[in-house]
């Protein structure tokens, strides 16, 4: 920035402080109209009364300041400690402001703006000096092509320890901990009958020990209607107990909402619908495709345990969700 | 640039000014009775200051409201340096699990993060905490609308052609790091709101074809909630972005400073020249004072405007969500892509590309892609590759004025869908209604906009024309709108009529071309600038009047 702007080039003072004729042929860009009334030199009231204000500015900043230090040391306040030093900051930032609008110059400058790009003789007066070290190194062609390969090799090395952020993504990208007879336990890990699902009624469970996991969330409902299995899910439903994956297959939302007159499981985040009814297919939304679908088993003990893994992985898709 | 490295004081270094020096050379020997003069002579011989800092301090800055935005955003991120860093003295990341023992009743007993405990201990039991933490939440707030309005500002007048694309790039990549940041600041504290945003997070990254799941997985260290994402997500909050922005920060400035800024035409400002305030001491004393005025605005926010209470949304449970979860405003639009977005997905081959990786990454990838390529888009379709240093007012370019206000409505209403279920329960409307109404809006609403700037930018030129003429014919010499003496000066070379070297770049342009056929040819382009140089041109001086 320094190149560019001296001698010629830097910025002249239209209005000398001592006047006189600009210096290096600076001029006023206002073309011969004096310069405004607002300069420094205002009349001699209007001067006294920015003084004033600039003056109450800051003595204002310096009592809010000091009432900051107060309210703090007598054990703080956010309201009061916001307050005071809004006023602190703003007293001093108006002040300075008040400052220069009332006793600072502001008449325009003008700056020459020159051409940014080097001129031709620069480039060349460059290129010259550039190419001499570049035919030292053509020179030694072997060495170049070594020290290239080396680099390029080292940068793919150092790009390994990327690996080491997080595991390989495997089965648990599809697959969960359920599994055959593993019972259904609520939040606070309680194993669930199936007399404690209400009519109309949902609970959000999780298969035993594995409470609060990423991808484990499951709604067990007790629809009023009749339900309409997929084929091959005739028996998943014991005693009219239906679970799903209360994540959402959009984004991954728990599917919270459950409106019992409509049977409809409802996203509070994007509002995919799925019907409870039909598989929770979605009915509107971003969601494009069903919850998945858990196997229930009532066993000896009257508890409800799952009867095997989801009917699908659950929560968001991915690229090879459908593959084995 | 100390306060004390004044011209008079650092004068006598600077070889060439002989008065100055000689009066100089004569008070060397004495030690100046001023510790701060010391300083600067003792500094300035050591570095040589004084000629660099002089130069800086003569710096001319043009003029004019909306050059202030910019000016904001920096001043935003230097509140959010401070209070972030007051806050990074007593933020825990850890996903360690604790119970919660503090002063806020409501909690004690609840199993919880550090992470969130430690949030909670700030707002509640960290003297000043609660203040530092909203003030840092209500700056990320101005940080990112700052850079916005100053894109728009850049977009809508033309600042980023020739030869400041390079700006431009420079300033996208910002705003895409001060969102990408905003957001990981707020996903730090774990709650269950973050937690949500989070968890879309990981689904959108999921949603990657081909290397989603990978991503995912190293990103979050394992399958989400992942054991690793807050500590990893503090890193890069505090450590690896900032110290980008900081970087590009620099470049940005260190560019306006080389190419030196815009201005809008008007008396005396030409393609040749910068015509404005110099740095020392009104524009650094206007410019400290927005600082101050900002951060104090922000302190008043902080202090009286509740933002982000995570004690009421309480710690997060992967099975948990809260109605009306809503992320902050710069990421509304990407959370309304995906409400409106239907589910539509690819499948082929047993492998798949989920609904969501089409309104969130390639929405977010188009959006920013267009934004980096705009101005070599704008340049190839008007075939303008002059250097333009005199900023266009938004009506005399009225197809990129109408493009950008349709981009904006789009993204307006992308960001009203992402609050598309409290609209339908404020207003007891069906959910699904508001977002069909939605889903057409985002598809009329740009046309339908964009067609009424267009209208209104010729309009407005047209009443510009006719203001005009009206003036010209009573009041001045005919002829004389092209050249009248405002812009003269005494410098070499500028003997040519300001209005001649103001327009001349603009005739490559097309839309102008387009004009031209369809008006006649006679001084519609002067006369504009005229009407310009008679109104808002000289707002700035007309202001201080």
């Amino acid at each position: 920035m320094t190149s560019d702007e001296s001698p010629s080039g830097a910025p002249q003072r239209a209005t000398p402080p001592h006047g006189g004729t600009p210096p290096h042929g600076g001029t006023h860009p206002q073309g011969d109209t004096p310069p405004h009334g607002d300069t420094p030199t205002g009349s001699h009231h209007a001067g006294r009364a920015g003084e004033r204000s600039v003056a109450a500015a800051f003595a204002l900043s310096m009592a809010a300041a000091l009432g900051l230090a107060v309210v703090y040391w007598r054990g703080g306040q956010p309201q009061l400690e916001g307050t005071f030093l809004a006023l602190a900051l703003g007293g001093l930032g108006v002040g300075l402001a008040l400052w220069a609008r009332y006793f600072m110059p502001h008449e325009d400058v003008e700056e020459a703006r020159k051409p940014i790009a080097s001129t031709e003789e620069e480039i060349e007066l460059f290129r010259e000096e550039f190419e001499q070290g570049e035919r030292i190194l053509t020179r030694r062609k072997l060495l170049v092509r070594l020290a290239g390969g080396s680099l390029a090799t080292l940068g793919a090395a150092l790009l390994f320890p990327i690996r080491s952020l997080g595991p390989r993504p495997g089965k648990g990208f599809k697959s969960t901990p359920y599994r055959q007879g593993l019972r259904l336990v609520t939040s606070d890990g309680r194993p669930i009958k199936a007399a404690d699902v209400a009519v109309d009624n949902v609970l959000t469970v999780f298969p035993e020990g594995h409470v609060d996991e990423g991808d484990t969330p499951t709604l067990l409902i007790r629809p009023s209607g009749t339900n309409r299995p997929r084929p091959g899910r005739e028996q998943w439903t014991p005693d009219g107990l239906i679970a799903y994956s209360k994540l959402c297959t959009h984004v991954g939302c728990p599917v919270g909402l459950y409106q019992a007159g409509e049977h409809l499981l409802l996203c509070p985040c994007h509002q995919s619908t799925f019907a409870v009814l039909d598989g929770a297919k979605p009915l509107f939304g971003p969601a494009a495709r069903s919850l998945p679908q858990l196997p229930l088993r009532i066993d000896a003990k009257g508890y409800v345990v799952a009867a095997g893994d989801f009917s699908g992985p659950p929560g968001p898709g991915f690229w090879d969700r459908d593959r084995p | 640039m100390s306060p004390a490295a004044t011209p008079g004081a650092t004068a006598a270094t600077t070889p060439g000014a002989t008065p100055a020096r000689r009066r100089a050379a004569r008070r060397r020997p004495r030690r100046s009775r001023l510790v701060t003069r010391r300083v600067a002579r003792w500094i300035d011989e050591r570095v040589g200051s004084a000629s660099v800092v002089r130069t800086a301090l003569g710096k001319v800055f043009p003029d004019h409201w909306s050059f202030l935005i910019g000016e904001i955003a920096l001043y935003a991120f230097v509140v959010l340096v401070l209070t972030g860093t007051y806050l990074t003295f007593f933020f825990r990341a850890s996903q360690q699990e604790v119970i919660y023992r503090g002063s806020y009743a409501p909690l004690r007993g609840v199993r919880m993060t550090e992470a969130y405990r430690s949030a909670i201990d700030i707002s509640f039991d960290v003297r000043a905490g609660l203040v530092m933490r909203q003030m840092h939440h209500w700056a990320a707030v101005l940080f990112v609308a700052a850079i916005v309005v100053h894109l728009m500002r850049v977009f809508f007048t033309g600042a980023f052609r020739r030869p400041r694309e390079l700006n431009w790039m420079v300033g996208v990549t910002l705003l895409i790091l001060a969102i990408f940041n905003g957001f990981a600041g707020y996903s730090l504290l774990d709650d269950q709101l973050s937690g949500t945003g989070l968890r879309i997070a990981y689904s959108i990254t999921l949603s990657i074809p081909v290397a989603g799941t990978w991503l995912a997985s190293l990103l979050f260290g394992g399958e989400f909630p992942g054991p690793d994402i807050i500590s990893r997500l503090t890193v890069i909050h505090i450590l690896l972005i900032p110290a980008v922005i900081t970087l590009l920060l620099v470049v940005h400035l260190a560019l306006v400073v080389r190419q030196k800024h815009t201005q809008f035409a008007g008396r005396g400002r030409r393609e040749d020249n910068v015509v404005g305030t110099p740095v020392w001491p009104t524009f650094m004393f206007k410019s400290l004072g927005l600082f101050l005025i900002t951060a104090a605005v922000l302190a008043a926010l902080g202090g009286l405007a509740q933002i982000n209470p995570i004690w009421l949304y309480g710690p997060f449970r992967p099975a948990q969500v809260s109605a009306a979860s809503q992320p902050d405003w710069y990421m509304g639009w990407l959370d309304g892509a995906l409400r409106l977005y239907p589910g539509w997905e690819l499948r082929a081959g047993g492998f798949e590309v989920p609904a969501p990786f089409f309104p969130a990454v390639l929405l977010a990838g188009v959006t920013f892609g267009l934004l980096y390529a705009w101005p070599f888009l704008e340049a190839r379709r008007t075939r303008d590759l002059e250097v333009h240093h005199l900023l266009d007012r938004p009506r005399d370019r009225p197809v990129r004025t109408a493009l950008g206000v349709a981009t904006l409505a789009f993204y307006v209403v992308l960001t009203l869908s992402g609050s598309s279920d409290v609209t339908a329960t404020t207003f007891g409307l069906s959910i699904n209604s508001v977002l069909m109404a939605l889903r057409i809006a985002v598809l009329s609403a740009p046309v339908v906009s964009g067609i009424v700037a267009y209208r209104l930018c010729i309009e407005l030129q047209a009443r510009d024309r006719a203001r005009q003429a009206h003036r010209a014919h009573p009041e001045h010499r005919a002829g004389s709108a092209g050249d009248r003496p405002a812009g003269r000066t005494s410098a070499g070379g500028a003997s040519v009529p300001p209005a001649a070297l103001a327009r001349e770049p603009r005739q490559g342009v097309g839309e102008e071309h387009q004009r031209r056929q369809q008006q006649p040819p006679a001084e519609q382009e002067p006369v504009g600038h005229e009407g310009h140089r008679g109104g808002d041109g000289e707002r700035p001086d007309a202001r201080r009047r």
